[in-house]
């Protein structure tokens, strides 16, 4: 299994399409709606907070700027501080030999089952589904991801995988599938929060208290002392990161920050950008091993997995600086419309759009950089940041240029293209095409709309009427008012 | 004050009133505008849906067609914002030193039409009379991309006679987005719903933005549906007179 099949999902069609199929669940754009509206209030009331907000963020924009350009060097730090403190750091180069690590440590252990910390970089290298091959189950443990992994559903969102399901949904998903997995739903479970969260709590303790490996990700890890930071809401994090014996993280290269002193600033900006808290529930931290305190094997594996590849790219890099907060997610009109499922991959949403094509290529991931209007709300919520539109329209044009590449004949919209620019860089030919268009509409349009229209236009035209092309260009109007027996500026008419 | 007026490509043939309205009122406040017949398009689309070589050549007219004035105004937020932000991106992948020099002298003398009156011309009292309900969009590009703040409420609440009222939601993107109303055709159909259903909360005669290729879609959606409400850009708003209104 290489990693590009599981940062993008195989079968998946093309954003457009997807996003029809979202946008027609109305239960599903109500959950959406509601959600992601309560969440954006939040975050907006407590960012309004504090006065040096804009400073924190440009703060910790250079520090993951500047971390990036030396990542090589901060990486070789972490793995000696890991070493010294007792931990082991592995290297992956992609989800295969990612996965093939992981498997072989929990199978040195012995043990068939393991507890998981809701984590991004594992789903990014399908580490469950390799886990299970191998005759090992992963148990998610995040209230969230548990629906997800009970319904064999996909997350929807970065931080409330289940943001797509209602209460209802949820009190059927535990009743239906809790049995399967371990513990039984409660009899007469209600779709009250607290009943479920209640259901949710008897079912994970059992597995708390059996597991003997917990696997990981990590939100940050400070180069100078070997320590890693999870920060997680519910406090499973805290019990799979406390209780069992052998612990492995699995944390992609970007993750890193040079210095314990530089978590200050992220851990104020990461619980306000992401649920809109002063202060997140729990923030666990842990340096290598301690004897007789945690667990007494611990595995870091550090992951590229079409890392480094997009550090190369100067523009793109920035999508590395991600904290994976999801304001973004929460911000952006069209995520909120048609949720996480229709970006096909394991990173939704404006982050995913700019994420997903650089780690897998972006000639397999095409339409994301498109699932945009560049309406900008994502890079003005952005803790860090991150230019979203700017790399989003980079990334059209290495769309465009791929499509070039491996295509004999130009696509329709190709040929449109080159069409307009030819027209667009002459103003007498951008003259004529303007009498012709007149002379068109006049032909076809009522009280100066335009009903349906062909081809590529019918979308437009199904909802919109257009308007007609006015009967004389502004260029006309001027030629014709004001410029007569005047030359100032016709010699750059050509 | 010089002024050459960028009507942009759009403007030029689908709302060319737009630009009349603009010199009308430029003239009125005493300047002096120009409209260079060298002009074309700022490469927006181009840009924006990934064409870049395509781009090069409009950024080179551009920077050539609109040198050497006090400043040039636009009455299009993304045009401005495309000038401002990407022409220098364009000139220095793909152009010349020669190029991206032109374009850094030219760049500083764009505005947008309520930069221009605010910032350079300083006046936010045109003396425009339009005696009707309106409701204001601040479009996403001159929002964000621009900033243009609320530089276009303040002239319109000096407009004689206005009614201004509140679009509920108005930050929200109204789901245009150039291309993106066609490859995303369905997405951009539920954004303009629901900018559509917040428009007619307001009780407004006219949605007023910045911007024509915004109302164009937003208006288009308020035709189909036979609302009865209308789209004015602000230029004509703020032209509008006493003696002569639009
Ligand atoms: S891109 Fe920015 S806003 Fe989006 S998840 Fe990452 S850090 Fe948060």
């Amino acid at each position: 299994m290489s990693g590009a099949d599981n940062v993008v999902w195989l079968g998946t069609p093309p954003f457009p399409e997807a996003a029809r199929a979202a946008l027609a669940d109305t239960r599903l754009r109500a959950n959406l709606r509601r959600a992601t509206g309560t969440i954006r209030d939040r975050r907006l009331a407590v960012t309004a907070e504090l006065d040096d907000w804009e400073d924190l963020r440009d703060t910790a924009a250079a520090v993951k700027r500047r971390t990036l350009r030396h990542l090589d060097r901060h990486l070789l730090r972490l793995e000696e501080t890991v070493t010294a403190a007792g931990g082991t750091v592995h290297w992956a180069a992609d989800a295969a030999e990612a996965n093939a690590i992981v498997t072989r440590l929990v199978q040195a252990t012995g043990e068939s089952e393991i507890v998981k910390v809701k984590s991004m970089t594992t789903q990014e290298i399908g580490l469950n589904e390799a886990l299970a091959e191998a005759g090992i189950r992963a148990y998610e443990t995040d209230l969230a991801e548990l629906i997800v992994q009970l319904d064999g559903d996909r997350p929807s969102h970065i931080l409330v995988p289940a943001i797509h399901r209602g209460r209802s949904e949820i009190r059927e998903i535990f009743r239906r599938q809790m049995g399967k997995w371990g513990r039984p739903a409660p009899e007469g479970l209600t779709d009250d929060p607290r009943d479920l969260a209640e259901a949710a709590r008897l079912h994970l303790r059992e597995k708390f208290l059996r597991a003997k490996v917990a696997v990981s990700g990590a939100n940050f890890a400070a180069a100078d002392t070997g320590t890693v930071v999870v920060v997680e809401s519910e406090g499973n994090g805290r019990m799979c990161l406390t209780l069992p014996e052998t612990l492995i993280t699995v944390m992609g290269i970007e993750k890193v920050l040079p210095s314990f002193a530089d978590l200050d600033v992220f851990l104020r900006l990461l619980p306000r950008s992401s649920t809109g808290e002063r202060m997140n529930p729990y923030t666990s931290l842990w340096t290598g091993v301690t004897e007789g305190d945690g667990p007494q094997d611990f595995h870091l594996v550090l992951l590229d997995n079409g890392r480094t590849a997009t550090l190369a790219d100067e523009v793109g890099r920035q999508a590395l600086s991600c904290i994976r907060c999801s304001a973004c997610l929460n911000v952006c009109p069209v995520y909120e419309r048609t949720g996480g499922h229709a970006y096909g991959s394991v990173y939704p949403g404006p982050i995913g759009a700019v994420l997903t094509p650089q780690l897998v290529g972006v000639e397999n991931a095409a339409s994301l950089p498109f699932a945009s209007t560049l309406c900008g709300a994502c890079y003005d919520a952005c803790p860090v940041k991150i230019d979203i539109p700017e790399v989003l329209v980079h990334l059209r044009a290495k769309a465009v240029e791929a499509k070039r590449r491996d295509r004999l004949l130009p696509t329709p919209e190709a040929f449109a293209m080159k069409a307009a620019g030819v027209v667009l860089s002459s103003p007498r030919r951008l003259a004529a095409v303007q009498r012709l268009a007149a002379l068109g509409a006049r032909l076809v349009a009522r009280d100066g709309w335009i009903g349906v229209l062909p081809g590529p236009f019918a979308r437009w035209s199904g909802t919109r009427d257009t308007p007609a092309p006015a009967r004389e260009s502004l260029r006309a109007w001027w030629r014709r008012t004001r410029e007569a027996g005047r030359t100032t500026t016709e010699g750059k008419g050509r | 004050m010089r002024i050459a007026l960028f009507i942009t490509c759009f403007n030029d043939m689908m709302f060319p009133r737009t630009g009349r309205a603009v010199t009308e009122l430029l003239e009125r406040l005493g300047h002096t505008v120009e409209f260079p017949q060298g002009q074309t398009c700022c490469g927006q689309m181009h840009f924006n849906t990934g064409y870049r070589p395509e781009t090069l050549p409009m950024v080179r007219r551009f920077a050539e067609v609109f040198a050497g004035y006090d400043a040039v105004v636009t009455p299009s937020g993304s045009c401005a914002g495309m000038v401002r932000d990407h022409h220098r991106v364009v000139a220095a992948e793909l152009g010349d030193s020669a190029l991206t020099e032109a374009v850094e002298r030219v760049v500083p003398t764009v505005y947008e039409l309520s930069e221009l009156l605010v910032d350079v011309l300083d006046v936010t009292d045109v003396g425009a009379h339009f005696p009707h309900r309106v409701t204001y969009h601040p479009t996403c590009h001159s929002l964000r991309m621009l900033r243009v703040g609320d530089r276009p409420l303040r002239l319109l609440r000096a407009v004689q006679g206005i009614d201004l009222v509140e679009l509920p939601a108005a930050e929200s993107c109204c789901g245009f987005g150039g291309t993106f109303a066609l490859k995303n055709a369905d997405v951009s159909n539920a954004m303009l719903a629901d900018k559509m259903r917040h428009v007619l909360d307001t009780g407004a005669e006219y949605l007023c933005a910045g911007d024509n290729s915004c109302l164009t879609h937003i208006g288009g959606g308020l035709s189909r549906l036979r609302t009865g409400v209308g789209t004015m850009h602000l230029a004509e708003i703020l032209a509008s007179t006493e003696g002569n209104v639009r």
